[in-house]
C-alpha cells in the first residue's frame, strides 16, 4: 500500500519489549470497585441504581446523559456500597462522582441484550444503538463515545473506516496482544463496524514494530478471503497515532484545520474499541473491562492485563508484585501524553491503556536551560508549528500572540519537549495557556451576559421612565383641555346671560 | 515520587551541552592542523583565547545573578572563545585573544540577556571589532610553519611570540588570498596572476596558505562539517545556500570578466567562508528557525559576503555579512514560518471536497 510521508514526529525509546512478550492475563476480582460516572468526553452518566441495590454482571449503573456521553455498565454482580465524591483518575486529583461496588464473587451475568446473530444483515441504526447501549468509548485514550462516531454516516459521506492500531506510544502493548490474541474477533469486530457505516473498505493501521499482530490479522483475513480489511503497515513514527495524522499517512488527504477527519470521509476507531464493538454486537455485552498494559522499570513484574472497568490501580499494582525499586512517576497511558496517577486509590477506566511505573533512569530529572533556538522543536512538530516561538509568547503573558501563530492547533502529543535539549517543559506551556485562554473565554463571556442584563435592565428603565412621562403629559393635557373647556363653557354661559 | 509533573515523561536525552561537545569535537580537525601549520604560538593563543571566554562567562554570571554551574557548563563559552581563536591570526598576540573573548561574552552575549538572546554571533561580533580596531595585528597572517620543522618557533619561543609580542622569529609574514587579490587588482595585474604556487587552489584546499589558525584547511572543516550533519547537529540548509549562492555569483561574474572576478572556486576555499557556512551560520541562536528561513540567511550571507569582498574595502567581508544577516533574522523568522497542518500558507483552514 502506498504510505504518505507527514512532516515531524521522533523516535522515543519502544521499550515495548517489558511487556510485549506477555500474553494477556486475567486480573482477579478486587474486593471493591469503584466506577467513576466520568468516563469518557461529555457530561457525566447519571446514575440508575442506588446504594445498597444487589447488581447482576453487565446491569446499567448509570446512564448516558446527553449527545456526547456514555453509560456505564457493572463490571461483576455484587451489592453497590456507595455513591458519592471520590478522587478521579485525573492529575488534578480532585473528586468525581462514583459509584462503588462490593462483588459479591459469583460473577454472574444479568439480563444482557438478545445477541445480534448476523450483524450483517441488520441496519447501521440497530448497531449504533446497540453500541451506545453498551457504553462504548474510543479505548486508545480519547474517550470520544463510539456510537456518535458511527452516528456522522448521516453527516458525512464516508468513504474508509481506518482501524488504528498504530499504538505509538513507547511501553503500551494492549493493542498488540489484542491483535495477536483475539485476532479473528477483532477482524470480525472490524467487519462489524465497516457495515455499520456502509463504507466500501476498513484499513488496519499498524506499526512495523508489531510484526507478529501483522502477521496474526493477515493470517485471518487471508484464511477468509476478507477483501473488506486491508492492512497497512506504516511507519514506526511518533507521534503515528494521531488520528489526522494517521489518516494523512493512509489517504495522502490533510483534514482541515478545525475539521474531524469524516470531513474528508474518514472515519478512524481504535482497534480495542473495535473488539468491544464485536462483544456488544454478538454477544450483548456491554463495556466492563479492558486490557491495560502494566510496565515501567520499577514494576516487578510487567505485562497485559483483562481489567474489570473500576478496578482500583493499586489492585493491578499488588497483582504485579508491587515495584521493584521506588518508581520516579507513576503514570495512566503511556510515556509521552500519559499522566501522572495522583493516587494509587483510583480506577482503571475505560481509556485507561497502560499503568507505567518509571524508575529514575527512565525519566532522568533534567535541568531546565534558556532556549537556544535550536529549532529541533520546529521540526519535530507534526503539526508545522514553532513550539519555543510560542513558549516564548506564553512566557511573556502574550497568549493572543501564541494563539496567532497556531497554539490551539497543537494536538499536545509532547514530541517537542521530547527532543528540546535545554529540556524545557514546552507541553505544560501550551496547556496552561489554553486553560488560561479558556477561563478567560468563560469570564469574558459571562462578563458580556451581565453587559447585556444590564443593558436590558437599564432599557426597560428608560422605557418606564419614558411611559410615566407621556402619561403624566397626557394627564397635564387632558386637565388643560378640561380646564379649558370649562372656561369654554362659562364663558359662553355669560353670554347667553349678557345676551 | 512527584505527582505533579507534566508531561512527556520521556526524553531524547540531548542537551546544550552535548551539542555543543558535538561542535567541538567538529572543530578538532581545523584546530589540530591549525596547531600543527602555525606551531606553539597557535596553541598558546587558543589557550589564552579558550580561557578568557570562560572567564568572561563566569565573570558574566556572577554580573547577572544567575548561576554558575550549569551555565559554565553548558559549554557555550568554550565554543564562542574556540571559535573566536579559529578565526583569529595564529600569531596574534595573547591580548587579541582576551579582548576578542571579553568582547564576545559580555558584550555580544550576555548584555542581550545571556544564552540564546543574543541577537548577533558573539565571535562574528569578536573577530570584526578586533579587526575595525586592530587591523595590524588582526592581517598580520603567516606562511605556515609547520610544527617540529626547522622553522616553526620551538614551545618556550612560541611564548614569547604570543605573551611578549615577540616576531624576530622567521615568521613570512605575507596577506591572505583575498587580500592579495585585492592589492594586486589595484596594481593591475589580473586574477589568474596572483593565484598559483603558495596561493594554488591545492594549496588552498589543503590548507597549507597563510590564514586564520582554523579557516584554512577546506579538507578539514569539510570533515567537522560532515560530522555535525551526520549527527544532526546542523541542518544542511544554511551551508548549502551558502556554497551554492557563492558559486554561482563567483561564476557569474567570472564569466563576465575572468580578469578581474576571482572564480567560485577561490571565493569557496579562501578566507573563512567554508568554516562560517559549516560552524557560524548554523549558529542555532543566530540563524532562523525553519530550513527556508535557513536558505534564505545562507544566501543573503554567501551574496553580502560576495558583494563586500569585491567592491568594498575590506576583503574578509564574511564578518559583516553574518552580522547583516543575523540583524535579517527576526524579520525572516517573522515572515518565513512553517505550514500549521490543516491550513493555508496564510493559515486559513485547507478547503477540501464538500463529501
Amino acid at each position: 500500500m502506498k504510505m504518505f510521508r507527514i512532516k515531524g514526529g521522533i523516535h522515543p525509546d519502544e521499550r515495548k519489549d517489558l511487556a510485549a512478550g506477555k500474553a494477556i492475563e486475567t486480573v482477579p476480582l478486587p474486593s471493591l470497585l469503584r466506577i467513576p460516572l466520568q468516563q469518557h468526553i461529555g457530561a457525566p452518566a447519571v446514575t440508575v441504581v442506588e446504594k445498597g441495590d444487589e447488581v447482576k454482571k453487565g446491569q446499567l449503573l448509570a446512564s448516558a446523559r446527553g449527545p456526547v456521553s456514555a453509560a456505564i455498565h457493572a463490571p461483576t454482580s455484587g451489592r453497590i456500597s456507595a455513591i458519592g465524591r471520590f478522587v478521579a483518575p485525573h492529575p488534578s486529583g480532585l473528586p468525581g462522582q462514583t459509584i462503588t461496588m462490593r462483588p459479591d464473587g459469583k460473577d454472574e451475568w444479568g439480563e444482557l441484550p438478545a445477541p445480534i446473530d448476523d450483524p450483517f444483515s441488520v441496519g447501521p441504526d440497530i448497531i449504533a444503538e446497540r453500541v451506545a447501549a453498551s457504553g462504548i468509548v474510543g479505548m486508545g485514550g480519547a474517550t470520544f463515545p463510539s456510537a456518535v462516531k458511527l452516528g456522522l454516516r448521516n453527516r458525512n459521506k464516508l468513504e474508509t473506516l481506518v482501524i488504528n492500531a498504530a499504538e505509538c506510544e513507547p511501553y503500551l502493548t494492549c493493542d498488540d496482544r489484542m491483535m495477536r490474541e483475539r485476532s479473528e474477533a477483532v477482524i470480525d469486530g472490524i467487519r462489524i463496524l465497516r457495515h455499520a457505516l456502509g463504507v466500501e473498505r476498513a484499513i488496519i493501521a499498524i506499526e512495523g514494530n508489531k510484526p507478529e499482530a501483522l502477521a496474526a490479522l493477515k493470517a485471518v483475513c487471508s484464511a477468509n478471503q476478507f477483501k473488506d480489511v486491508l492492512i497497512a503497515r506504516v511507519p514506526t513514527r511518533y507521534p503515528m497515532g494521531s488520528e489526522k495524522h494517521l489518516v494523512q499517512t493512509l489517504t495522502g488527504k490533510e483534514t482541515p484545520a478545525r475539521a474531524l477527519t469524516a470531513d474528508i470521509g474518514v472515519v478512524v476507531h481504535n482497534v480495542a474499541t473495535c473488539y468491544a464493538i464485536r462483544e456488544a454486537v454478538r454477544f450483548g455485552r456491554p463495556l466492563i473491562s479492558r486490557v491495560v498494559t502494566v510496565s515501567g522499570g520499577a514494576m516487578a513484574r510487567t505485562g497485559n492485563f483483562e481489567v474489570p472497568i473500576g478496578t482500583p490501580i493499586s489492585h493491578l499494582i499488588d497483582h504485579c508484585g508491587g515495584f521493584n525499586k521506588e518508581p520516579d512517576r507513576l503514570l495512566l497511558g503511556g510515556p509521552m501524553m500519559g499522566q501522572p496517577i495522583s493516587s494509587t486509590r483510583t480506577s482503571v477506566v475505560k481509556g485507561s491503556n497502560g499503568v507505567l511505573a518509571l524508575g529514575p533512569d527512565e525519566t532522568p530529572a533534567r535541568q531546565t536551560m534558556p532556549c537556544i533556538r535550536c529549532a529541533s522543536c520546529v521540526s519535530a512538530c507534526p503539526c508545522g508549528l514553532t513550539p519555543f516561538e510560542m513558549a516564548g509568547h506564553i512566557r511573556k503573558e502574550e497568549l493572543d500572540a501564541a494563539v496567532k501563530i497556531g497554539l490551539l492547533d497543537c494536538i499536545a502529543c509532547g514530541s517537542c519537549a521530547w527532543v528540546c535539549p535545554a529540556s524545557i517543559p514546552l507541553v505544560q506551556y501550551f496547556n496552561y495557556a489554553k486553560g488560561k485562554l479558556t477561563a478567560q473565554q468563560r469570564a469574558k463571556h459571562k462578563q458580556e451576559e451581565t453587559k447585556r442584563l444590564t443593558q436590558f435592565r437599564e432599557e426597560r428603565m428608560e422605557r418606564q421612565k419614558k411611559a410615566k412621562q407621556e402619561a403624566m403629559a397626557r394627564m397635564k393635557a387632558e386637565r388643560e383641555a378640561k380646564k379649558k373647556a370649562d372656561a369654554e363653557k362659562k364663558r359662553a354661559k355669560q353670554e347667553t346671560i349678557g345676551a | 515520587m512527584n505527582a505533579l509533573v507534566g508531561g512527556p515523561h520521556a526524553h531524547s536525552g540531548n542537551s546544550i551541552s552535548r551539542t555543543m561537545v558535538l561542535v567541538l569535537v567538529a572543530l578538532m580537525p581545523a584546530t589540530l592542523f591549525g596547531f600543527y601549520e602555525f606551531g606553539w604560538p597557535a596553541v598558546f593563543l587558543f589557550l589564552v583565547t579558550v580561557a578568557a571566554a570562560i572567564a568572561a562567562e563566569s565573570f558574566s554570571l556572577a554580573l547577572a545573578g544567575k548561576p554558575q554551574k550549569p551555565f559554565l557548563l553548558d559549554g557555550s563559552a568554550v565554543v564562542t572563545g574556540w571559535i573566536i581563536a579559529m578565526t583569529l591570526p595564529p600569531w596574534a598576540p595573547w591580548w587579541i585573544g582576551v579582548v576578542g573573548s571579553f568582547i564576545a561574552i559580555v558584550l555580544a552575549k550576555h548584555a542581550f540577556g545571556g544564552l540564546g538572546q543574543n541577537v548577533f554571533n558573539p565571535a562574528m561580533i569578536a573577530r570584526t571589532v578586533l579587526l575595525i580596531s586592530f587591523p595590524i595585528e588582526m592581517t598580520q597572517f603567516l606562511t605556515p610553519q609547520p610544527m617540529f620543522t626547522g622553522s616553526s618557533p620551538g614551545f618556550l619561543e612560541g611564548l614569547e611570540i604570543t605573551f611578549a609580542g615577540h616576531t624576530a622569529f622567521d615568521a613570512v609574514s605575507s596577506a591572505s588570498l583575498l587580500g592579495a587579490i585585492k592589492t594586486q587588482l589595484g596594481l593591475g595585474v589580473p586574477v589568474n596572476e596572483v593565484v598559483g604556487g603558495s596561493l594554488s587552489l591545492t594549496a588552498m584546499a589543503l590548507g597549507i596558505v597563510p590564514g586564520s589558525m582554523g579557516e584554512t584547511s577546506a579538507v578539514a572543516i569539510l570533515l567537522g562539517g560532515i560530522l555535525l550533519l551526520a549527527t544532526r547537529t546542523i541542518t544542511w540548509h544554511a551551508p548549502v545556500a551558502m556554497i551554492v549562492t557563492m558559486a554561482v555569483l563567483a561564476g557569474l561574474f567570472q564569466a563576465i570578466d575572468p580578469g578581474r572576478y576571482p572564480g567560485p572556486a577561490i571565493h569557496l576555499v579562501s578566507g573563512t567562508f567554508l568554516f562560517a557556512a559549516f560552524f557560524i551560520a548554523t549558529d542555532y541562536v543566530t540563524a532562523p528557525a525553519t530550513g527556508m528561513g535557513k536558505l534564505i540567511f545562507g544566501a543573503g550571507v554567501a551574496a553580502l559576503t560576495f558583494i563586500i569582498r569585491t567592491w568594498a574595502s575590506y576583503p574578509e567581508g564574511i564578518g559583516f555579512a553574518i552580522l547583516l544577516m543575523n540583524a535579517a533574522v527576526p524579520l525572516i523568522d517573522h515572515y518565513v514560518r512553517p505550514r500549521i497542518y490543516g491550513r493555508t500558507r496564510s493559515g486559513e483552514p485547507i478547503r477540501y471536497e464538500e463529501t
